[in-house]
């Protein structure tokens, strides 16, 4: 009869192993610590940084007295690699932590239901709401994504598929446009469309500016996603008798879905805090405009510039209120696309 | 799984020994051509290709009667590929890529101004090297695919999905989940649904570019045995580096070179004389494993 072996993981850190860490880190703590108070640095910031420092410069003294020179820079990468990370993550956790302590007081229902066209930003918080931001923001969004998604992923099938004559220079455009700031791209529709043509604020012409930023996003996005497409699928498509467009509507596109979306998303990003151009365009507005083709058409940054500058600390709650829905709106929108476009690839 | 029984056996008898290749190639029943009723087949004439100024292949004239399988054998660079890929006009998607000669499909050239290339490839269909199942695509769904691609219309989709897996040979493996994802077939089963996608759309030419070179033993066997089935129906073009299978199902095999220069076709012949007679001795020095 032969014994099962029990399973064990060898490889797995041994509790003597764990306790020098828990050391080091320890140590870390009481050195920052001990620094921070010795020498005239101050604040949070001060330790954070005597922290990593201490972390980094124990770990590779210590693995390197314990196993040599190549295991001392390995911890030494290992630890910067997960300052790095951690780095990175502080402000963005910082920025969400303080929109949500400072947005969550000016949430209330009657923000969702009500626009301020009868409350002045000094109002109590009781009167007024920004229904009118809120659909305003959605429909510039709409818009927006119904001029540039066609237009984006067009211009990436041309930079892909066809790969005609107007390659070149329409990547480098693409790219360039990609730069632009946003204000060039609010100034231009201000120039180019509404001083000459409509002579009206509207909705329209910040989706117009907003369809600039996003395509170069999309195109790019999506020019990078359909290359990752293996050729050999195109060449099948069309060993099967297919036409290109036939082959590209059916077998590349379908491919691509969920990186398509991821591009949707890229795009729609780029432009759901945009603040320049719809300051320019949309000519604010604090009704509910259902018409994205007349009329002042307010929005979520638009709403928030504005409580800001009211100055009174209603008008600054609101606005943090404003904030939060706006993280909240976007947030959403990723969600449900991503699950969107995942769910249908994987049916 | 008769005849994946008797392939298997054939291949132990045959083992590695170059020599026995030419027993291999007379076991197998002879074939008359043009048996079966499916046109006048293939041909080409002269027939050139070109990368940019690169020569890639000189001057190949091959008849491919209906019903037969030729085998075009080689080493790597002599152009085989590149062959058959004129011959459904997929050469032309490479950029700077340019040909010269004739390609008769009954008799009429495939290049000859205002043919319709969509239809040709309809008539001539293609197997990959890799298996190639398209990925947001059941089972089912890449089996029809052709049609949809090609906006064809047939009555009992059913029936047509069954007879192509079954002539691919992979009915019974897949028949309980033809709604699963291609992608989740193993190697030889996925190429398997390749070859049935691309019978769906009943070509009468079958290019195979190594269609087993990516593939365990197995699966090799189970396709050879699919394409000595398929033959009856339609003539097949297979490109392979592996002599035996040229050997075990092809009715006569072409052998290409490339000296440096473009690759040019040395020798056609019923496969049994190449691998018992061959006329050429660079024919020889390959068939018998001296060099390639």
């Amino acid at each position: 009869m032969t014994m099962t072996p029990t399973p064990t993981k060898p490889w797995a850190a041994s509790t003597k192993d764990r306790t020098i860490d828990g050391a080091i880190f320890a140590g870390s703590l009481l050195s920052s610590y001990l620094v921070v108070s010795v020498t005239p640095m101050k604040g949070k910031l001060a330790y954070f940084a005597c922290f990593f420092i201490a972390y980094a410069i124990f770990t590779t003294a210590f693995k390197g007295i314990q196993r040599g020179n190549a295991a001392a820079k390995d911890a030494l990468v290992n630890s910067l690699v997960a300052i790095g990370a951690i780095v990175t993550v502080i402000p963005a956790a910082s920025i969400l932590a303080t929109v949500l302590k400072k947005g969550l007081p000016g949430i209330s229902f009657g923000l969702f239901t009500h626009d301020m066209a009868l409350a002045t930003p000094t109002d109590p918080l009781s009167n007024g709401g920004l229904l009118h931001a809120i659909t305003g923001t959605l429909t510039l969004m709409l818009l927006s994504l119904v001029m540039s998604v066609p237009i984006g992923i067009l211009t990436a099938l041309y930079l892909t598929e066809i790969k005609g004559r107007f390659t070149a220079p329409i990547r480098f455009l693409v790219q360039a446009m990609s730069g632009v700031p946003s204000i060039v791209a609010g100034l231009f529709i201000l120039s180019a469309i509404l001083y000459p043509i409509t002579k009206a604020y509207s909705g329209l012409m910040g989706a117009l500016s907003l369809t600039i930023l996003m395509i170069p996003t999309i195109a790019r996005t999506s020019e990078e996603v359909l290359n990752l497409i293996p050729n050999d699928l195109r060449e099948a498509g069309t060993a099967l008798g297919g036409t290109q467009w036939r082959t590209v509507a059916m077998i590349v596109l379908p491919a691509a879905k969920s990186g398509l979306v991821t591009a949707v998303i890229l795009g729609v990003a780029r432009i759901a805090g945009e603040t320049a151009p719809i300051l320019l365009l949309t000519g604010g507005g604090d009704k509910v405009n259902p018409n994205a083709f007349n009329g002042p058409m307010g929005s979520l940054p638009y709403y928030i510039w504005k409580s800001f500058n009211a100055g009174s600390p209603e008008a600054i709650t609101r606005a943090w209120a404003g904030l939060l829905v706006l993280v909240g709106l976007v947030l959403f929108l990723f969600t449900s696309a991503r699950f969107l476009g995942t769910r249908k690839v994987s049916k | 799984m008769t005849t994946s029984h008797e392939s298997e056996n054939q291949d132990m008898q045959t083992s590695v020994k170059p020599s026995s290749l030419a027993d291999v190639a007379n076991a197998k029943a002879p074939k008359v051509p043009g048996t079966a009723a499916l046109g006048t087949g293939l041909e080409t004439r002269g027939v050139h290709a070109w990368f940019g100024k690169h020569h890639a292949l000189s001057n190949i004239s091959l008849d491919f009667a209906a019903g037969t399988v030729t085998a075009l054998i080689g080493p790597s660079g002599c152009g085989k590929s590149t062959f058959i890929r004129t011959i459904n006009r997929m050469h032309e998607f490479i950029p700077g890529a340019a040909m010269a000669g004739e390609v008769l499909l009954d008799g009429k050239d495939v290049y000859a101004p205002g043919t319709d290339v969509t239809k040709i490839r309809l008539q001539i269909g293609m197997v990959f090297q890799k298996p190639n199942p398209f990925p947001s695509m059941t089972i089912g769904e890449n089996v029809l695919s052709g049609l949809k691609l090609a906006q064809i219309k047939v009555d009992n989709k059913d029936d047509l999905l069954e007879e192509c897996l079954e002539r691919a040979g992979l009915w019974s493996e897949v028949k309980d989940r033809l709604g699963a994802h291609g992608g989740s077939l193993s190697g030889g089963q996925q190429q398997r649904l390749c070859i049935a996608r691309a019978l769906a759309v009943r070509p009468q030419v079958l290019l195979m570019d190594e269609p087993c070179s990516a593939l365990d033993p197995g699966s090799t066997l189970r396709i050879e045995d699919t394409i000595r089935h398929l033959s009856d129906t339609m003539t097949i073009i297979i490109v392979t580096h592996n002599m035996q299978q040229a050997a075990r199902v092809s009715d006569y095999t072409a052998f290409f070179l490339s000296d440096g220069g473009p690759g040019q076709m040395i020798e056609v012949a019923p496969t049994s004389d190449i691998f018992s007679r061959p006329q050429d001795s660079r024919t020889e020095s390959y068939v018998t494993g001296r060099f390639g």
